[in-house]
């Protein structure tokens, strides 16, 4: 990608990206969100969160790993059951590294 | 003179202090509301900052995208497409759908900044960020914080997450090379993405949402120009639907 071409994608994402939060601040009482959207809207962070996080976790170079080998899965799913418990930010961010830097270690050492 | 100057001031001072004081109070609380959250904010920024020096971004390219997009997730999802060789409408589309959740926090900040004048709600929608929107919703809807310190307990909020995601994209373009490989710091990104995740799974019909999705993104990963997450969000969309159709039928 050119440096042209970079900074026109940068500011693509960032009209897009203000768009999207502008969007109900700035609408406010002049448009009704109809209530099918506004229906479907509320699986959104859900939906799109957890289909970003599964391919991070599953797919080591592209292909599928689901095996107690692969480090990522298992980190990410002690980060998921840390969030789970606690709802904490850091301790999930700190649980998540620990797991995998020890796992890695362990992996390393056998 | 000096009672002249006295009563001046007198006069002149309380006015002032009327007006800013309470503004700059509601500004620091933000702003000091906001700390431990910043601690987490760090290491995202690094990873950040590392991948984007790690794939060829210069320092302004990688700070630029901090100050234009400022939104983290979507920000190293953004250069791992472009340094995959991504079109510019697959990184923008992309950076579109991981971004989609604003437009929910948008309508859910919207009842308590809608009276503003636009110049606010631009400034106070460029600092909607996960982070702020969370730290705030809910002393707004408790009515903790009133309403014309709104919009300074939320512009000081945005201001500390900004100034620490621009320090620490900085910071990690500078120690790239150093911060790199051997830490696996880019899994932070997922990490992120698990802590937000977890809490938007508030009841079964959010749950179906996420599991149809998660499964949907297994099978959709093999479609090309990142097209599986699009779609595996719609396939999340519409279990979270059927599901609130299932459960709303069982009820009646």
């Amino acid at each position: 990608m050119s440096t042209q071409t970079l900074w026109l994608t940068i500011l693509g994402a960032g009209v897009v990206t203000f768009a999207l939060r502008l969007s109900f601040i700035a609408l406010l009482g002049r448009v009704e969100v109809p209530p099918f959207l506004e229906r479907a809207l509320r699986f959104v962070p859900a939906a799109v969160l957890t289909a970003v996080v599964v391919p991070l976790l599953l797919f080591e170079n592209g292909a599928p790993g689901i095996s107690l080998g692969n480090e990522r899965l298992l980190a990410g799913l002690v980060a998921v059951l840390i969030c789970w418990r606690t709802r904490s930010v850091p301790l999930t961010l700190v649980g998540g590294m620990a797991t995998l830097w020890m796992l890695q270690a362990v992996a390393f050492g056998a | 003179m000096a009672t002249t100057t006295s009563k001046l001031e007198g006069i002149h001072l309380p006015r002032t202090a009327a007006r800013s004081s309470p503004a700059v109070a509601a500004l620091v609380a933000g702003a000091r509301a906001i700390v431990p959250v910043l601690f987490a904010l760090l290491p995202f920024g690094l990873a950040f900052g590392a991948t984007a020096a790690g794939s060829g971004f210069s320092p302004v390219e990688a700070l630029g995208m901090s100050v234009i997009v400022a939104a983290g997730a979507a920000q190293l999802a953004a250069v791992q497409l472009i340094s995959a060789g991504a079109s510019v409408a697959i990184v923008v589309l992309t950076v579109l759908v991981i971004n989609l959740r604003f437009m929910l926090y948008s309508a859910s900040l919207a009842p308590h900044f809608g009276s503003l004048p636009l110049g606010w709600k631009g400034l106070l929608s460029y600092h909607l960020t996960d982070q702020a929107y969370a730290a705030t919703i809910t002393r707004f809807e408790e009515g903790e914080t009133r309403g014309p310190d709104r919009r300074w307990y939320f512009l000081g909020t945005g201001l500390a997450i900004w100034t620490t995601w621009q320090a620490a994209t900085m910071t990690g373009v500078f120690l790239g090379a150093w911060i790199s490989e051997g830490w696996s710091l880019d899994f932070v990104l997922p990490l992120v993405f698990i802590a937000l995740a977890v809490p938007a799974v508030k009841d079964r019909t959010t749950g179906a949402a996420a599991l149809t999705a998660g499964v949907a993104a297994v099978f959709a990963a093999a479609l090309p120009l990142n097209l599986g997450l699009i779609g595996a969000a719609l396939v999340g969309v519409l279990g979270g639907l059927a599901m609130e159709a299932l459960t709303g039928r069982k009820k009646k």
